[in-house]
């Protein structure tokens, strides 16, 4: 058994009992007796106390392996959880905002689709009612051109028929100067029918 | 015990607080254990928790916790692909513990779990035994093409192999010395600087004046800790990725 002067101290400062044969493994015992005569005051340098080693190791278990435990069962998932539900939320917000904007841009097409064609139903209703008053503009023209067009002819026939009657009395007329201009100037008489014939020779000539 | 307080190896000692032994077997619990108790509920409690309303808008302190979770979860997903991610909950773990019992350990009075060997070495140890029973399980003798790096000369193949296997064998060495020492050092700097200033301020109006360069110096070196503290985790870490990558993919 190797028992060092520095293993015997901390032995009897923790009221250790004598270290039997499953004490640590003798390469240990030895490092630490090296180590042991720089530090006689305090034992072994602490961090190379090798009798410090497997109570260490224990608790840095116990502990350690509690913790990995812990941050696997629990911590990990978890943070995990909420790091994939946020980008799961964000692409969800994406894609909605994305429907949201193709839904505006179809009402919009759809708005202006609607536009275009009460646009177009307009141009046809004003151009219907223009032809109509266009139509119905023309009908009256034609229908005033025509009365006026009858009511010349009209006044036409009745212009000649007045003009035909009047030349029917110049005739007469003329007859009657030529008796009367015969009879004032020549002193005779001509009768009507002789008055006539000459009337009828001038005009004639 | 007036020689203790100035005694910079003082803070490392182990005291009982819970004599157990079981066998001829030290199992007490100690001040040791009574932080690794600490560590693990304060952090376990805050990491519940501030998560506990699972806010869709985290809070300032569920960010903290999302942000710690995404940051191991980019570095694994970076160092061991996403393969590694059934690893996460161990390297969060490991993570979350060290950085937590580094932070622990800049606290006045408070006790540095890390600063013992044997605990980085557990962690270390953890990690390469992990790697080494994945590899061997997943990947059956096919792991051992991680000693046998491709393209290389036959000629220049048994040393390249021996530089492979020494390298992978030092690996729990270099992983658990880096964090204990960073921790061991940076708490003794701290403490002999802090124990210039008490020495030198017993020493009348000059060495209070000149106590006023290692204040300075021990203010320095507590930011600088702080950083260590940090940076020690999350090299811890990130070298457990890379290491679990070469159980993942060992073909290079």
């Amino acid at each position: 058994m190797f028992v060092t002067p520095a293993f015997a101290q901390q032995s009897s400062d923790g009221a250790l009992p004598d270290p039997v044969d499953t004490t640590p493994a003798a390469g240990e015992v030895q490092t630490e007796t090296g180590v042991a005569d720089h530090g006689e005051a305090h034992g072994a340098f602490p961090p190379f106390d090798s009798s410090t080693f497997a109570s260490q190791i224990l608790w840095l278990a116990i502990t350690f392996g509690l913790f990995y435990l812990f941050m696997n069962r629990v911590i990990v998932p978890r943070i995990g959880g909420i790091l994939e539900h946020r980008r799961d939320r964000i692409a969800q917000d994406l894609g909605e905002a994305n429907r949201l904007k193709e839904e505006a841009d179809n009402a919009i097409a759809a708005y202006e689709q609607e536009l275009a064609t009460a646009r177009n139903r307009a141009a046809e209703i004003a151009q219907a009612a223009r032809d109509k008053a266009k139509a119905a503009a023309d009908a009256e023209r034609t229908k005033v051109e025509g009365e006026l067009a009858a009511r010349m002819a009209e006044a036409e026939t009745h212009i000649s028929a007045i003009k035909g009657e009047a030349l029917g009395e110049v005739d007469a007329i003329a007859t009657d100067v030529v008796s009367e201009l015969v009879e004032h100037l020549l002193g005779g008489k001509v009768t009507k029918a002789q008055a006539a014939a000459a009337v009828r020779d001038a005009q004639a000539k | 015990m007036a020689t203790d307080k100035v005694d910079p190896i003082h803070q490392f000692n182990l005291t009982k607080l819970i004599p157990v032994e079981i066998g001829g077997l030290d199992l007490s619990f100690t001040n040791s254990s009574l932080f690794m108790v600490l560590v693990v509920v304060s952090t376990a409690a805050f990491l519940y928790l501030t998560t506990s309303t699972r806010g869709l808008v985290p809070s300032r302190m569920q960010s903290i916790s999302e942000m710690s979770y995404e940051f191991v979860a980019s570095m694994l997903r970076d160092g061991a692909g996403s393969q590694g991610m059934r690893f996460f909950p161990l390297v969060f773990s490991l993570f979350m513990f060290i950085l937590i019992a580094n932070l622990f350990g800049m606290v006045p009075y408070f006790f540095t779990v890390t600063s013992h060997i044997i605990v980085t070495f557990a962690f270390s140890m953890l990690v390469i035994g992990l790697v080494v029973v994945y590899g061997f399980w997943k990947h059956g003798l096919h792991f051992l093409n991680l000693f046998v790096p491709q393209g290389v000369p036959m000629l220049l193949m048994p040393l390249v192999v021996a530089i492979e296997v020494i390298s992978f064998l030092s690996r729990p060495i270099s992983l658990s010395v880096r964090l204990f020492a960073n921790m061991l050092a940076g708490h003794i700097t701290l403490k002999v600087f802090a124990g210039f200033v008490f020495s030198l301020g017993t020493l009348g109006a000059l060495g209070i004046g000149g106590a006023i360069l290692p204040l300075a110096m021990t203010v320095a070196l507590t930011g600088l800790e702080f950083l260590v503290a940090f940076l020690q985790a999350y090299v811890f870490a990130v070298l457990t990725c890379m290491y679990l990558n070469d159980a993942l993919h060992p073909g290079h």
